[in-house]
């Protein structure tokens, strides 16, 4: 390390002038972004330029063949790609509003000096970082119709036909719907949290002053003051959730039926079970698009909201 | 940093559903009342959020038989302290762990390199294109993975990656993510501190190594902390890329022994608890980083 210290390069930085400082810089920067950036171009990048190759091509025996816009017909008519689509945007529209009302609802319960709030956040935060494989199994156990806590709970309290949940088509849905905002809560409170200390406190004092209510309060200055956060938190959540794949993986695997077949694993089962890469990656780049588009709109509408 | 002031609350600012929280004597009773009933609320949330562990604890204890009874035994009638032996028996649960060890300590320690390495570049190194580069990186983020894990898996496979354990590691080591959080906390840096040091005669490598890293050891936990849990928890990448029973992690082992060995209730809840263990310990001795490492990031997204 000292003979880093003991070796300036004097010259440089005195004489050759702006042009050979940039230059020197540009070195030193790619320098030290290289090793990440060669590994993510090859890794993230390149594929992406190539799955809009994938989709044009049709495969046999590990050769691709160009077909042209065959994939995307074949697309348009495909039953079972619009169960998909609609069950991802079932889970969409059931899973955003509830993670979102029910983070920031935790978020602000928990923004406050109370014995024990460090212990709660863990506990909400918890299964945010432990596994799915296990939880799952564990909820398909909480889940059962005739065994589970849940439904044994549902008939104490005087309801006779409980929900068959995981096994049912019709509840399998908000089941998965129920375990993802279990699972992911923890992480959106984290942000709601930290974007609810920066909303000054004299703000608050001023509208106690002014006679505003808790609710009024909650309106006029929390929710304005989370307005960025708020922001990122949707498009986070709308992105996380039109990819949801795991969760349903390990939960119903799809089913019953197709009933939680979802666009992320349609693209796996063509892809890796049905072997048929090409028509997989068309679905890929509907899926592509969706989110893209998705996140469009969103930054548009929060652009337009602040002017 | 804002972040740093979670985990001590200003109190009294906030408005949520608690007007009694203010010092006025008329409202001395209301206030116990409100406060009875925010812990009660309190309680019995993180009661119902913690019962998929408690009832994977327990049943991990009971025999076959006794998992799923009705009614419901809260509690063994005599804990089966065996299963925690006749798992490594009946599974490879010992391979999954050390395949499951060894590429989390790999990825993390590469994603840390290589992401300080790279946000040094983003945010002490001043060049054209910088600004672009990054936008590049930012922009791949909201790709869904879903969306390109089919072209990335030809990819590997025509360069003969696919089913070994490298493939996980250049999957996740050059990972967007650590970059970003690194130059999130890079940026709170002082730009003068650099300055200094480079008329000192420091070496832009010399800055990162002897001034940037050690100023940066909070943010190194929490990036470290986040990628090993996020490798030890991977299911989709070894689902796809491991095929062969002797690579597989701990994730992708147990979901085969579910379905293997369907009627072994208590051994399935066993392994998971032996799988889900170690990230409640990293977890519990950690948090702090974890906290605000997910702060940072997501503060300034």
């Amino acid at each position: 390390m000292a003979t880093m210290v003991e070796a300036p390069p004097p010259t440089t930085r005195v004489g050759r002038g702006q042009r050979s400082l940039t230059w020197r810089n540009t070195l030193h920067g790619w320098s030290f972004i290289a090793p990440n950036f060669i590994g993510f171009a090859l890794i993230t990048m390149v594929p992406i330029g190539y799955l809009f190759y994938v989709a044009f091509t049709k495969w046999s025996f590990g050769r691709a063949r160009w077909v042209g816009f065959d994939n995307f017909e074949r697309l348009f008519n495909d039953q079972r790609f619009y169960t998909a689509l609609r069950n991802t945007v079932y889970y969409v529209v059931g899973h955003v509003p509830l993670t979102f009302v029910v983070a920031l609802g935790l978020a602000i319960l928990l923004n406050r000096r109370l014995r024990g709030v460090a212990f709660f956040r863990t506990a909400a935060f918890f299964p945010y970082i432990t596994s799915i494989v296990a939880l799952a199994y564990v909820w398909n156990a909480l889940f059962s119709p005739d065994f589970g806590p849940i439904n044994a709970f549902l008939r104490f309290i005087g309801i006779d036909n409980p929900p068959g949940w995981t096994t049912d088509p019709n509840w399998s849905m908000p089941a998965v719907i129920l375990v993802g905002t279990w699972r992911d809560m923890g992480y959106y409170m984290l942000l709601f949290l930290a974007g609810l200390q920066t909303i000054p406190s004299q703000l608050y004092e001023a509208a106690t002053v002014d006679g505003a209510s808790a609710w009024q309060r909650f309106w006029h200055v929390t929710l304005p003051g989370l307005r960025h956060t708020t922001f990122f938190v949707l498009v986070i959540m709308t992105i996380n959730s039109f990819k949801v794949f795991d969760l349903i993986l390990v939960l119903t695997d799809g089913g019953p039926g197709i009933s939680t077949l979802v666009l992320s694993h349609y693209i796996y089962m063509k892809g890796f079970e049905e072997n048929d890469p090409g028509y997989a990656g068309a679905v890929s780049i509907a899926l592509f698009f969706i989110v893209l588009s998705v996140t469009l709109i969103q930054y548009y509408v929060n652009k337009r909201g602040s002017q | 940093m804002a972040t740093n002031t979670l985990t001590r609350t200003p109190g009294r600012r906030l408005a949520a559903p608690d007007p009694a929280a203010r010092p006025q004597r008329p409202g001395r009773v209301k206030h116990i009342v409100g406060r009875v009933a925010l812990y009660t609320a309190l309680i019995v949330a993180s009661a119902a959020l913690l019962l998929p562990f408690y009832w994977m604890l327990m049943s991990s204890l009971k025999t076959n038989n006794e998992v799923f009874t009705v009614p419901i035994r809260w509690w063994p009638e005599t804990e089966v302290w065996s299963n925690y032996l006749n798992i490594w028996r009946q599974s490879d649960m010992t391979t999954w762990l050390r395949n499951t060890l060894f590429l989390s300590v790999v990825i993390t320690f590469l994603q840390v390199l290589t992401g300080s390495f790279a946000a040094y570049g983003f945010s002490k190194v001043r060049f054209p294109g910088r600004n672009a580069l990054f936008l590049g990186y930012i922009a791949t983020i909201a790709v869904p993975w879903q969306s390109y894990m089919i072209p990335q898996f030809v990819l590997m496979s025509k360069v003969h990656l696919h089913n070994t354990l490298w493939a996980m590691v250049v999957l996740q080591a050059f990972g967007a993510f650590g970059v970003f959080l690194m130059k999130q906390y890079y940026e709170s840096i002082p730009e003068e501190l650099s300055e200094a040091a480079r008329i000192d005669g420091l070496s832009e490598y010399g800055i990162w190594w002897r001034i940037m890293v050690p100023l940066s050891i909070p943010a190194v936990a929490s990036l470290a902390l986040l990628t090993f849990v996020n490798t030890w928890n991977d299911f989709l990448g070894p689902l796809i890329y491991l095929r062969d029973p002797e690579i597989r992690t701990i994730q992708l082992g147990l979901r085969t022994f579910i379905s293997q060995y369907n009627a072994e209730y208590a051994l399935i809840f066993t392994g998971s608890v032996i799988s889900v263990l170690p990230i409640a310990i990293i977890f519990m001795l950690g948090q702090r980083f974890f906290i605000e490492g997910i702060a940072t990031t997501g503060l300034k997204g």
